[in-house]
């Protein structure tokens, strides 16, 4: 290996190598010539080890931080614009999906200068219902494929559930990695589903979910990081929402220090998606300081940070109408999902 | 040698537990000596914003509940309120130096009060409802409802018997509500919180905030999601510039001109005031051309 990632301790800024272009560029800058499995466990094994002592403390450290007035109100605004509204359930009807698109492109109908969110999240056979609603909003869709959430089948399958959503318009995928290929060892496996993804993805930027709760440690959630950057993932993605524990800040945090890590070595920038578990304004601005204070203020945009979530919407516009109207919001002054 | 004295700290009362303030502060309460007697959280504009989610939260459960099972739920109060009847007489006495004899009389008066206010709550349909008398072919009826999340500023002349009577009267229309306890006497309205968390009462149906009235109230008028505001614990010239920001955001309330005498037999004002009432018209009877059935 020639440069080891480092985590914690931050690298020289400035690579001085050209940028990487494809995939392959990039491992060969980080020394990794070839994606055999024993190739790719002696990189991931060689990453450092994470303390979660430490690592949850300055979590904790981080969200306790005090935000007020003008910066919470541009925070709060920015979070709007991240947000992946999402709707993931077997009973999503056309309407359901269209009414949910028109929340993103106005989260909040009395005051017209709220920001649109970044992309709205289906399944792949609702992506067409939502391409023709936010045709030239600039809004996102983004469709989860690949046997989500449990991802338990066939590679073909797996292709073909992404070109069916790629086909009808999808502009991010979110996959699912094989978790238990990955705990079992097989790091190959995962590393080539990702990749036979990325190429069914097309033009599509692929956000590729760790589900992190499944992991079991906080070394595996950076091992998967580095798997999937290495793999091609346009998005790091902490999980699917259908099991807890979801996004938690100190697993962010690893995450966010494995694409800054990537960029710091190689000058390739990634992004980032806490999904599941995001519910308040406090959450969500707890998120934004660490993207800050971890990756870096380059981070805090649309295009490298997203939040997967639904309800969180809610509760941003309610605080954005407190910070604004002078006194407290309700529930029942804001849109049921 | 002398004991050390355990000095109580009281806590704030918000979805059925009792959170110290989200601030972190408190402040100390003296008995009628000036002895610190207790430290009491002094409550924050976010404490009462959790209060009013709690509140909400609560609603929908004591209003679901059946009026017989909310005055069950009610006469349950009473019940263990004269379990800790001797706790709660030796506290009057040495908040308000009251003599023992009248600090159990207030004690006695409050349970009776619950008890009266437990019998209410499966009358009011009948009191407030029933069938309209309507020219047309209509059947109309109209249903008392209660109206959602009341805030109360609890009235200051003595510790416990106003407290029960302003509380109890929106309880037993179904609504929930934040009170803000006594600024000078908090320690006998968050008793009265642990009565209630040991008494049935679903999470969320009563919080107590303990803390300044000037600090609090005006987050509680102004809030959106409050549906009633009980003002007879404010002094007259404070309440303006409440009953505007309540009026802002659509909020009933209630502001009794004279003092209200809490030893008399309540009236119904106190319920009437946090009730709306639905009615409804049904067509019935021939409405064909012919006169005959409509079939």
């Amino acid at each position: 290996m020639s440069a080891t990632p480092t985590a914690s301790t931050p690298s020289a800024p400035t690579p001085s190598a050209p940028v990487p272009a494809s995939s392959a560029d990039l491992r060969v800058s980080l020394g990794l010539t070839a994606t055999d499995g024993a190739a790719l466990r002696s990189f991931l094994h060689g990453l450092p080890a994470v303390d979660p002592v430490g690592l949850e403390a300055r979590a904790a450290q981080l969200a306790s931080r005090s935000i007020k007035k003008d910066t919470k109100r541009a925070l709060i605004d920015l979070a709007i614009s991240m947000v992946d509204l999402t709707t993931l359930e077997g009973a999503d009807t056309p309407g359901k999906v269209r009414a949910l698109c028109r929340k993103g492109i106005a989260p909040d109908r009395e005051h017209p200068d709220t920001p649109s969110v970044a992309a709205i999240c289906v399944y792949p056979d609702r992506v067409a219902t939502a391409v023709e609603v936010l045709k030239g909003t600039g809004i996102k869709v983004a469709s989860v494929a690949t046997a989500f959430p449990a991802g338990r089948s066939s590679l073909e399958v797996k292709v073909a559930d992404t070109r069916l959503a790629v086909d009808a318009g999808a502009d991010e995928i979110d996959m699912v990695i094989d978790r238990a290929a990955f705990l079992a060892g097989d790091y190959s496996t995962v590393f080539e589903q990702i990749a036979a993804v990325k190429d069914a993805c097309g033009g599509a930027r692929l956000k590729v979910i760790l589900e992190t709760g499944e992991l079991g440690t906080y070394d595996n959630v950076r091992r998967a990081s580095w798997l999937a950057l290495l793999a091609g993932g346009d998005f790091i993605k902490t999980s699917t929402g259908k099991i807890a524990p979801a996004a938690t800040l100190p697993v962010t945090q690893v995450m966010l220090q494995a694409v800054r890590d990537l960029h710091d070595l190689t000058g390739v920038q990634r992004a980032v998606k806490p999904a599941g578990g995001i519910r308040t304004t406090k959450d969500a601005i707890a998120y934004l300081v660490l993207v800050h204070e971890v990756a870096g203020p380059q981070w805090l945009d649309p295009h490298w940070f997203r939040f997967g979530a639904s309800g969180v919407v809610n509760d941003l516009v309610m605080q954005r109408r407190t910070q604004r109207d002078g006194h407290y919001s309700g529930a029942r002054y804001v849109s049921v999902d | 040698m002398a004991r050390l004295a355990v000095i109580k700290t009281y806590k704030l009362y918000v979805g059925g537990a009792f959170p110290r303030s989200e601030s972190g502060r408190t402040y100390q309460v003296r008995d009628e000596k000036g002895t610190l007697m207790a430290n009491a959280a002094l409550a924050s504009r976010k404490d009462a914003r959790n209060a009013v989610v709690a509140a909400r939260a609560g609603f929908g459960r004591w209003s679901g509940a059946t009026p017989y099972n909310r005055g069950q739920v009610l006469y349950r109060i009473a019940e263990m309120m004269e379990a800790r009847r001797s706790e709660l007489v030796d506290l009057i006495v040495s908040s308000r130096g009251l003599s023992a004899a009248q600090a159990r009389s207030e004690v006695d008066a409050s349970i009776d009060r619950v008890v009266h206010f437990a019998g209410w709550t499966d009358k009011l349909p009948a009191v407030f409802g029933g069938a309209n008398a309507v020219s047309g072919p209509y059947f109309s009826y109209s249903a008392p409802e209660p109206c959602g999340v009341v805030a109360v500023a609890a009235p200051d002349e003595s510790p416990l018997l106003p407290l029960v009577s302003v509380v109890l009267p929106a309880l037993a229309a179904g609504n929930s509500v934040v009170v803000v306890a006594s600024e000078a006497d908090p320690c006998v309205a968050v008793t009265f919180a642990e009565i209630l968390a040991t008494s049935d009462v679903p999470a969320g149906v009563v919080n107590v905030l303990t803390g300044r009235h000037g600090e609090i109230m005006p987050w509680l008028a102004s809030h959106a999601d409050v549906d009633g505001l009980d003002l007879t614990g404010v002094p007259a010239a404070e309440r303006q510039q409440l009953e505007v920001a309540a009026a802002q955001t659509v909020t009933r309330v209630h502001a009794p001109h004279r003092a209200p005498d809490f030893t008399a037999t309540p009236g119904t004002a106190r319920m009437r005031a946090f009730l709306e009432t639905k009615t409804v018209w049904h067509p019935v009877g021939a409405v064909s051309l012919t006169g005959g059935s409509s079939y």
